[in-house]
């Protein structure tokens, strides 16, 4: 067939057109005017004022908390996700696909109902109380504190973080382990060897699911914190229903994205190259 | 012995992370069934709350336009994303990049900063409502029919596609006989995406829908100062229960495919 009639045949990236008019028209736009609305103040005039609102004292605080909050909950669901993934698959529930449909299952609860069970398990009078002062142990007081809110996103996070681990390492060819093992590899040297490099595209992609939404949630922190701890989110929410600082609020917002954008950035450049490295 | 004791352990430690995982669910249904409005005293058995939901209007309505908006978003983004994949995926290397790019922004960028900006932009042509929301769900949803669809294009032999087009196929008849049935795993786990996505997003919804309508999430956000009205206790309890079956039916089909095709892989040997 001639050059030029396959080229004719191929001629398919105009289907693409109502996609980029979409992504234009509601991602691009967007942008454009929460960037506008971020560099001028009330009347219209242009200011720095609203993205460097976020060194305030208040907000600054908020922003730090989000940031621990975020890194803890990170690092936990990795430290959870892991043994769990090769729990898993010593006990043979990999492939089957049950093991996967009993971690999404939870996800399909409405998630603010969840973390509204999460208050009533927690709280001073609540189960978890009730069931330490059956076992003889004294009440924890974890309501309205920080590790509350941190049980919340962990609980919320944790799937996003299993998920991708799990399929990393389910797809690793079971004869590099055993290869491994022939070649005298103990148990912790094949997972530092062979296993856990071959799960770090999973991983990367999980930090990247788990991260962002920590840090910015506002919900599971207005729910479990009691109203008094406030992340960067809950400050952003406020500046928009309760304050009516719309400038502040997008100010504050083009932060948070700038940041989260150059903190994945590093993560998902690594995680692409992995893959293209992978497919050439 | 020390495979036992492997076994062992690796049992108790996926039990815990199942506890940690159903121990609120486990609350909710229990307060489905509990006949107090109190959240912390039980007051007895009761299916009450389940007879007043289906009476409750508000929350039926609440229910109703949370499905509408995950099922029309999901369709529409369908329809826009998969001529969108198969377009991006014929470009250039340049252009497939700066494709690819967008589309990861919404993605990457966190709920609260894509609700804000599409509701500082839908404010200057659009009463905040259904239709707001729904143009919001379709954009954060057509990224995941996209990122879905891609790999079975990339996968897939575009020869075929190309020899029959050559052999004198129009595009249409071309496309729906070869192309579509090699993307159809691919559209369809991209719309199961993309509803349940629509069905659990709370965030933008939130910011972009204005005062009038209320989707179950943000219903339930509204009442949590007040008290949640347990009939939504029931609500989630039955949503949970379908989606156990369909997804127990799905496993048990997708299962027993699997040994089948097992078998005949063995049966050919």
């Amino acid at each position: 067939m001639s050059e030029c009639r396959l080229k004719k045949i191929n001629r398919r990236s105009f289907l693409a057109s109502p996609y980029a008019l979409w992504i234009v028209g509601f991602t691009i736009l967007p942008l454009i005017i929460i960037f506008k609305y971020a560099l001028t103040d009330g009347a219209g005039a242009f200011t720095w004022d609203n993205l460097l609102s976020i060194f305030s004292d208040v907000h600054i605080k908020a922003f730090w908390f989000s940031i621990e909050i975020a890194a803890g909950c990170t690092i936990i669901c990795i430290l959870l996700a892991y043994p769990m993934v090769l729990a898993m698959k010593n006990l043979g529930l990999g492939r089957k696909g049950l093991s996967m449909f009993v971690i999404i299952l939870p996800m399909w609860m409405n998630f603010i109902l969840r973390i509204l069970a999460w208050q009533m398990i927690l709280s001073n009078n609540g189960i978890l109380n009730f069931l330490l002062g059956k076992l003889g142990m004294g009440p924890v007081a974890i309501a309205n504190t920080p590790a509350a809110i941190m049980v919340g996103v962990v609980y919320d996070y944790l799937p996003y973080m299993i998920l991708p681990i799990f399929n990393a390492i389910m797809d690793i060819d079971e004869d590099l382990i055993e290869a491994a093992r022939d070649l005298g590899a103990g148990g912790f040297t094949v997972f530092r060897r062979v296993i856990f490099p071959l799960s770090v595209p999973g991983l990367l992609s999980g930090i990247v699911m788990v991260f962002v939404p920590s840090m910015t949630s506002f919900v599971v922190s207005d729910i479990l914190g009691g109203g008094k701890l406030q992340l960067i989110g809950n400050v952003i929410e406020q500046e928009f229903t309760v304050g009516y600082n719309w400038n502040v609020g997008s100010g504050l917002s083009v932060t948070l994205m700038i940041f989260v954008l150059i903190s994945m950035m590093f993560t998902v450049k690594q995680k692409s190259e992995g893959k293209e490295s992978v497919i050439w | 012995m020390v495979r036992k004791l492997k076994k062992a352990l690796s049992g108790i430690y996926v039990t815990l992370i199942g506890i940690l995982l159903y121990a609120p669910i486990l609350v909710l249904i229990i307060l489905s069934f509990n006949d107090s409005r109190s959240r912390v005293t039980w007051g007895g058995f009761t299916l009450d709350w389940y007879a007043r939901l289906f009476a409750n209007s508000q929350i039926m309505d609440a229910l109703w336009t949370t499905v509408l908006l995950a099922l029309g978003s999901a369709v529409i983004s369908v329809l826009i994303g998969v001529p969108g994949a198969i377009g991006i995926h014929a470009m250039s290397r340049r252009g497939y990049r700066a494709f690819m790019l967008l589309t990861n922004i919404p993605m990457l960028n966190a709920d609260i900063v894509t609700g804000i900006a599409l509701m500082l932009w839908f404010v200057h042509f659009l009463p905040l409502g259904f239709g707001s929301v729904l143009l919001a769900h379709i954009t954060f949803n057509i990224p995941y029919v996209i990122l879905s669809v891609m790999p079975r294009l990339q996968t897939m032999n575009i020869s075929v596609y190309e020899a029959t087009r050559d052999l004198g196929a129009g595009p249409v008849y071309s496309f729906f006989k070869v192309l579509l049935p090699q993307m159809a795993g691919g559209i369809l786990s991209g719309f199961f995406m993309a509803f349940t996505m629509s069905m659990d997003d709370f965030v933008i919804t939130y910011f972009t829908k204005g005062a009038g309508i209320n989707t179950l999430s943000t219903m339930i956000y509204g009442q949590i100062r007040k008290g949640i009205k347990p009939e939504l206790y029931a609500l989630s309890t039955l949503i949970f229960i379908i989606v156990l079956i369909i997804l127990t039916v799905f496993q048990f089909v997708s299962g027993r495919r699997e040994r089948n095709k097992t078998y005949k892989e063995r049966y050919n040997e």
